[in-house]
């Protein structure tokens, strides 16, 4: 299965190992697991796969697990609607309050139009839903290149910009 | 005015051309309808009645002439020749084709205009006081703050999908003339005894179902945190917002359901956190960045006294027509020589804040010629050129009234608040342009209208209140009944600095009674007031509800008795 990651089409490197299921049988043994599992099985997660990424409910408090999880190399968070933004504030507080740096991975009901704003705000790879069109994920990425807010494309925001006058001179 | 720089044109344009697409892949069928739904609505666009409805955002209430000329040809071009003026400042239009409105909002980004975040669960349009800078109440101009605010809340990411919808409301003046505390939150720019400037802070404000006025949650945030303060509530919000229910998804649900002390803490929790972080540099504003945005709002050029006034009451003692229009649509200008001047948008037989192409044309010239050429709209569905020098008042009064735009009613019986109702809006549930002109012509004549005095009647077609019919003196809530249409009256809500909730009087009336309805209410107001100086709401939260209940419904108190 291809995904969005870092801006390009890439073949997913990560299996969904289900609640229940021991293993894969299959990829390279990178696997993401729930964060009720990953709290309850971490030592014996950890010896049996490669990798183990975790999937973080958009319920959560983000903050509260993040002592949990600040170690993984991915975290999934969820849009079980395109329409239910709690991802992305878990999204932003991960990036710049807590300063995660690992894969940060958006699921659901992933549409191309969801993805600009998902990169905006700190994902880097993004999972679309099945019927959409990859290539069109991917430039919805750059639909939209001037920004007020700071975000992950743009580190400075536009009060900040115009401080040094730039702004002003075209 | 707030000047647009490359980045704002960049950011209009490059969203146009999003919003193309969008409507291309809905119209190719690769964007279902319901996901097409939420993309227009960020764009402004509703689908109504017979048409699809586009709100234009007139970011707190500010009009430029250009502007104005491009209503006039949009209105012309893809619509039916007018627009509408709604009670949160922004122009609405009935009737574009939904193919034409990419290429209609590619005409409204060449003046700055457009449809973004208009509609939908996101920030909408900030509205604020239409005397901003020329009031004489006024302690800080609100509009650098509005227009900060504007730009943090425009495209922000993390804050696009709220659970729903979320107003912001400004003042900097005594005077709260934007119902401010009827707005998720309110911001009153407030001056510390020390002379430090910074931010009086409402939330969970928001009218529709279970109408709510905002309560304070911080008397003072200092100037530098705005933007700060504003990311905890819209984080708390995005975070803690009701999803399962439409009908309890705004933040004043969340303000409900916690408690006030529980809902403060997480607010100020988030607040110092946002302080202690990257984050919050990135959202500190530097005295310097608001003193630019300060210079986008310079005062106009004013003219000495000597040069500009007039002796009003000599050219008045010479025409009742122009007295009358100097008396009730004409106030005081903070600057010796000028005045500020309302446009009536409610001429005899004319909807409630509709405006016609030849008037906005006629508005362009006239702001060009006489107010330094821009506009406000109002809260109220009015305009206001905010600085007529009094020697013009003559002149600008006859090119006014030949435009039917100088009809002398602000803030009188007839000067009524409406939504735009069943005859255009998909979610109402009944009229209420008609039942604003039965009213109006119960109370046609003048002298009727200045022994009633002030008041304010406000009509919604339903229980989203986009008419405030809340907040007015006598509210009036259209509802459906069978497939009938009836009203549901509310008496002494207000929308200013004594803002309350209207109560409901009682049984709701038919279409065919609530002008008369209405006629009894203020029948008994004028029977019932101490004196002529004592306005409606005044009378009615002196006597209360019993008085008037007793007029409203005194044919079935008779036919009881008989």
């Amino acid at each position: 299965m291809r995904i969005l990651h870092n801006s390009e089409l890439v073949e997913d490197q990560w299996t969904v190992l289900e609640d229940g299921r021991a293993d894969l049988g299959a990829g390279d043994g990178r696997v993401i697991v729930t964060l009720a599992r990953w709290r309850e099985e971490r030592p014996s997660l950890l010896s049996a796969h490669a990798a183990v990424g975790v999937l973080v409910p958009n319920t959560a408090d983000i903050e509260a697990v993040f002592a949990d999880i600040e170690d993984r190399p991915l975290i999934v968070l969820q849009f079980p609607t395109f329409t239910d933004g709690r991802a992305l504030s878990q999204a932003v507080v991960l990036r710049k309050r807590l300063g995660f740096r690992g894969e940060l991975r958006a699921v659901g009901d992933v549409i191309r139009d969801l993805v600009f704003w998902l990169g905006r705000c700190g994902f880097d790879s993004i999972v679309p839903r099945k019927d959409q069109s990859l290539e069109g994920c991917r430039e919805a990425l750059r639909e939209i290149t001037a920004a007020y807010q700071a975000a992950a494309d743009e580190h400075t925001p536009v009060w900040v910009r115009r401080r040094a006058g730039v702004a002003a001179a075209h | 005015m707030y000047r647009y720089d490359h980045i704002d044109r960049a950011l209009v344009t490059q969203r146009v051309e999003q919003f193309r697409d969008q409507t291309r892949r809905y119209l190719a069928g690769e964007l279902s309808e319901d996901e097409f739904r939420h993309l227009r609505l960020r764009n402004g666009l509703y689908q109504q009645r017979f048409a699809p409805m586009l709100r234009i955002s007139v970011p707190y209430g500010l009009l430029e002439s250009a502007q104005l000329r491009k209503m006039a040809h949009i209105v012309r071009k893809y619509d039916k020749g007018y627009g509408h003026f709604t009670t949160r400042q922004n122009i609405q239009l009935n009737w574009p084709k939904l193919e034409q409105v990419p290429d209609l909002l590619g005409e409204l980004a060449e003046v700055q205009l457009h449809g973004i975040q208009a509609c939908g669960n996101d920030t909408r349009n900030i509205t604020s006081d239409y005397l901003a800078g020329v009031a004489a109440d006024e302690h800080i101009d609100p509009r650098p703050y509005c227009e900060l605010m504007r730009q943090y809340v425009t495209l922000n990411p993390e804050f696009y999908w709220l659970p729903r919808k979320f107003k912001f409301g400004f003042t900097g003046a005594t005077v709260d003339r934007a119902a401010t505390r009827t707005n998720d939150v309110a911001v009153h720019l407030v001056r510390r005894g020390d002379g430090a400037v910074g931010y009086r802070f409402f939330v969970g404000g928001g009218l529709g179902r279970q109408p709510m006025l905002g309560q304070e949650m911080n008397p003072f945030v200092p100037e530098s945190d705005l933007l700060r303060y504003a990311c905890a509530i819209l984080r708390t919000f995005n975070r803690f917002g009701r999803r399962d229910n439409i009908h309890k998804a705004r933040i004043k649900i969340v303000l409900r359901e916690w408690g006030y002390a529980r809902f403060r803490a997480a607010i100020e929790e988030e607040y110092g956190k946002i302080k202690a972080s990257s984050e919050g540099e990135e959202l500190l504003l530097l005295p310097e960045d608001i003193e630019r945005v300060r210079g986008h709002f310079p005062a106009p050029a004013y003219r000495p006294a000597a040069e500009v006034s007039a002796d009003i009451a000599g050219l008045a003692a010479r025409d009742a027509r122009f007295a009358a229009w100097i008396k009730r649509n004409v106030r005081a200008h903070k600057i010796a020589g000028y005045k500020v001047v309302f446009v009536s948008l409610k001429a005899p037989d004319h909807v409630p804040g509709d405006c016609t192409a030849e008037q906005f044309e006629a508005l362009a010239e006239i702001c060009d010629a006489y107010s330094f050429g821009e506009l406000r709209s109002t809260y109220d569905q009015n305009l206001v050129l905010a600085d007529v020098a009094e020697r013009d008042l003559h002149d600008l009064w006859r090119r006014l009234d030949a435009m039917k735009l100088a009809t002398p009613n602000i803030g009188l019986v007839t000067d009524i608040v409406s939504c735009p109702g069943l005859d255009f809006c998909g979610l109402a549930n009944a009229g209420s342009i008609g039942v604003a002109q039965d009213i109006y012509r119960r109370f046609d004549t003048l002298d009727a209208q200045y022994e009633i005095g002030a008041i304010r009647i406000t009509i919604s077609g339903c229980m989203n209140g986009c008419g405030h019919h809340s907040v007015g003196h006598i509210g009036i809530l259209g509802v459906d009944k069978h497939g009938e249409e009836w009203y549901q009256v509310t008496l002494g809500g207000s929308p200013g600095n004594d803002a309350a909730i209207g109560e409901r009087i009682g049984r709701a009336l038919a279409r065919d009674e609530i002008a008369d309805g209405v006629e009894r209410l203020i029948r008994g107001y004028l029977e019932l007031r101490f004196d002529d100086d004592e306005t409606f709401i005044e009378c009615y939260r002196r006597l209360g509800m019993a008085p008037f209940k007793e007029r409203l419904y005194e044919s079935e108190a008779e036919a009881e008795a008989a």
